[in-house]
């Protein structure tokens, strides 16, 4: 059973990646970098929905926009990698195949959790690498935002007050 | 920004020969003595020497310069700014998170001010399996009196803050030595940002040291440039000089400008996995295929525990206490021993390092104020089967480290994780949890035992850090069991010196910053009677 589970996401995944490369040869002119698409925009905020859940703030956070300037502040290769990953993860058979159905955007905070938890403790490492690497950006995007800190009764140095310029 | 003085305003002010390769122009072409790769603790040390005696140096710094004035404090500026790959570089199969400075001061611009001599035991294995027999500990004594002299390493009279104070609780109450940690300081507020730049100018970092009294005797900064290749003799046994890209303003992106420095000697500080990655690009000799070879990073895993009192682990001095007694419980090429310390722990880091997601995650950061976090940094090099990665280059030329873990680091890994969580159920956590995606709170520490024995140990499933890159370009003896001789000199390319942590043959045993800026010193002084 297991097994038989195993062999279905491993040739589920290897058809995505095969899925994503084809996409990423058919895009016109792949610009250096991630160029972010409006599609990317949602995908960010489903993903956000999933992991974080929803979360005090004591002013808006734009999570998608963080995330986007994290992105931007990697190296072109690490780009690429998640320009391939959001690639693949737009791909309706890529996504089914690694363990969503509805669509990003209709998908509930609950549906996406699951399927992050399946890559999160997937035997693949790619997919685990894959969770890991979203974590990572999504919790910088959130928590790094001054925004948050309230939420963790966080703050700077007192003694630093009137010392800083915003 | 900080409104407190800032040395570099002044110095810039007053004709400091710096340029931001970023900000366009035509192609750069320098002469000069000495060019130096990298502005870390290696380069900087090396800066300071050689143009105090004179000579015209040139510093290439792929970072930018950011100084006091910069520095606000903020996770989600300093990392992109100050770190290589903004504080996510990552090996090859992504298990392990390394943090390095990319900055003007490299590292010691962002690192935690411990400062501890290269240990006894750790030379000693150099001399008998390693034949350095010129690293003698009382040779090289000078070098690191000289070190901390120039940069005010002493001890720290300030009390602990609590994320230390209760790593000391606990080993005191199991019978564990632990001690204080000097720290290269002068005049520290105690704020406990140094992960982020020193806003207060009180961090005896290169930024506002040697690279200051280098630029004050006429040396020279170039800052955004990627240091590509050195430019090869067609003998390829002499350096000419190196070429560069400048990078644009986001720091990332080639701008096209072509950077060409012709020198008499060119020094490589651009550090472990830099310095190899800038050596294996110019396809230099490497006869005996060592070189990037034998790359350590003391893997770090992490234990947090939770406490009723406050614990603010983001403010204080982020270490000023360890224990080294784990590295002396088993021969040293035995398995591996740790060394413990505590980490700063501020909201952006810590909430991209804590496992989990959703509520559960939720909770976790909302106590963020009640989380005492400890380290333990695994001593590889030494046992058989620790022989560390190596670095390789993508296809577009940057460096990437594999650093496969095997079961003698991961046996290492589930003894630490056991032990911290026992020092922090004694200094009286309430809930201890190991850094692991698969771990759970536990409640006392019988339960923390039944779990941390079952938690599977795997790359992405155990959390493992490191901010202590080292190796790579090693030392040796001769020509057939190194990269560069035993003051930093490389074999095969007679004008070509190594100075920074790349040359070390095994990691340190310790936080490495003072090994780097002994030997520094000593590679310097040898590399100045050679000019
Ligand atoms: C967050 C953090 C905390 C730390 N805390 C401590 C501590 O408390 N105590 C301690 O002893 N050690 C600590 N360390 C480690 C210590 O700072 C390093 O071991 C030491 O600085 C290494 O010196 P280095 O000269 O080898 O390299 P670095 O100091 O890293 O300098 C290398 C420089 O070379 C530049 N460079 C790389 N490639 C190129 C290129 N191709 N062209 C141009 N420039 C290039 C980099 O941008 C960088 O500025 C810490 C490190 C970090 C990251």
């Amino acid at each position: 059973m297991t097994i038989n589970r195993r062999q279905f996401i491993r040739t589920g995944l290897l058809g995505a990646v095969a899925l994503g490369v084809a996409a990423r040869l058919a895009a016109p002119h792949p610009a250096p970098g991630f160029a972010a698409s409006a599609a990317d925009r949602q995908l960010i905020a489903a993903l956000g929905r999933g992991m974080l859940g929803s979360l005090p703030a004591t002013a808006p956070i734009s999570l998608v926009d963080n995330t986007l300037a994290a992105i931007a502040g990697l190296p072109l290769a690490s780009q690429a990698e998640l320009r391939q990953l959001f690639d693949l993860l737009q791909q309706p058979l890529a996504r089914m195949a690694l363990g969503l159905r509805p669509a990003w955007p209709d998908a509930s905070a609950e549906q996406v959790r699951a399927t992050l938890d399946g890559w999160r403790y997937s035997r693949l490492t790619l997919l685990r690498s894959a969770y890991q690497g979203l974590h990572g950006l999504l919790y910088a995007g959130w928590y790094g935002d001054t925004a948050s800190w309230a939420g963790m009764s966080y703050q700077l140095p007192a003694s630093m007050k009137g010392l800083l310029n915003e | 920004m900080s409104k407190l003085p800032d040395l570099w305003q002044d110095g810039l002010a007053a004709g400091w020969k710096v340029t931001d390769a970023s900000q366009g122009g035509p192609d750069l072409k320098l002469e000069c003595d000495v060019v130096i790769v990298g502005s870390g603790a290696g380069g900087g040390m090396v800066a300071e020497q050689l143009s105090s005696a004179g000579l015209h140096v040139v510093l290439v710094e792929e970072g930018g310069l950011y100084s006091s004035r910069h520095f606000n404090l903020r996770e989600s500026e300093a990392y992109p700014q100050l770190y290589q790959e903004s504080a996510n570089r990552l090996t090859a199969d992504k298990g392990i998170t390394i943090l390095q400075g990319r900055t003007v001061g490299g590292s010691t611009t962002v690192n935690w001010t411990s400062c501890f001599r290269t240990p006894a035991d750790t030379l000693a294995w150099w001399r008998s399996h390693h034949g350095l027999d010129a690293m003698q500990d009382a040779a090289l004594q000078p070098w690191f009196e000289q070190a901390e002299a120039r940069l005010n390493v002493g001890p720290w009279q300030t009390d602990p803050n609590v994320n230390n104070a209760l790593l000391a609780q606990g080993c005191n109450k199991l019978g564990i030595p632990y001690s204080p940690i000097r720290r290269n300081v002068k005049g520290c507020w105690n704020l406990g940002y140094c992960g982020t730049g020193c806003a207060t100018n009180a961090k005896q970092s290169m930024l506002v040291t040697t690279i200051p009294a280098a630029l004050a005797s006429g040396a020279q900064l170039l800052t955004r440039v990627r240091v590509q290749q050195l430019l090869l003799s067609p003998g390829r046994s002499h350096a000419e000089g190196i070429v560069g890209q400048a990078l644009g303003p986001d720091g990332i992106q080639p701008s096209g400008r072509r950077v060409e420095v012709r020198a008499r000697q060119v020094v490589l500080s651009a550090g472990a996995i830099g310095t190899p990655a800038v050596l294996l690009r110019s396809h230099a000799p490497d006869p005996y295929r060592l070189l990037g070879k034998r790359t350590f990073l003391h893997p770090v895993v992490m234990s947090g525990g939770l406490f009723r009192q406050r614990v603010e682990g983001y403010n204080g001095a982020p270490q000023s206490i360890f224990s080294d007694h784990f590295l002396h419980t088993q021969p040293l090429d035995g398995p591996l021993g740790y060394k413990l310390e505590v980490p700063p722990v501020h909201p952006l880091i810590m909430a991209a390092t804590l496992p989990g997601n959703g509520p559960v995650h939720q909770r976790l950061l909302k106590n963020l104020p009640y989380w005492q976090v400890s380290l333990a940094l695994m001593r590889d090099g030494f046992h058989p089967e620790s022989v560390g990665g190596s670095v390789g280059l993508r296809s577009d030329g940057t460096p990437v480290l594999s650093y496969p873990l095997g079961a003698v680091e991961w046996e290492a890994a589930r003894r630490a994780l056991l032990k911290m969580a026992e020092i922090q159920f004694a200094a009286g956590a309430r809930v201890v949890l190991p850094v692991h995606e698969d771990a759970g709170l536990a409640t006392s520490w019988r339960q923390a035992q039944d779990m941390i024995r079952q938690l599977p140990m795997q790359i992405l499933r155990t959390r493992v850090v490191s901010a202590h890159v080292m190796g790579g370009a090693m030392m040796s003896a001769d020509e057939r069991h190194g990269v560069v001789d035993q003051t930093g000199r490389h074999w095969q390319l007679d004008n070509v010196t190594v100075i920074d942590g790349s040359v070390f043959p095994t990691s340190i045993g310790a936080n490495p910053q003072l090994s780097v800026y002994a030997l520094a010193l000593r590679a310097a002084d040898a590399l100045r009677r050679r000019l």
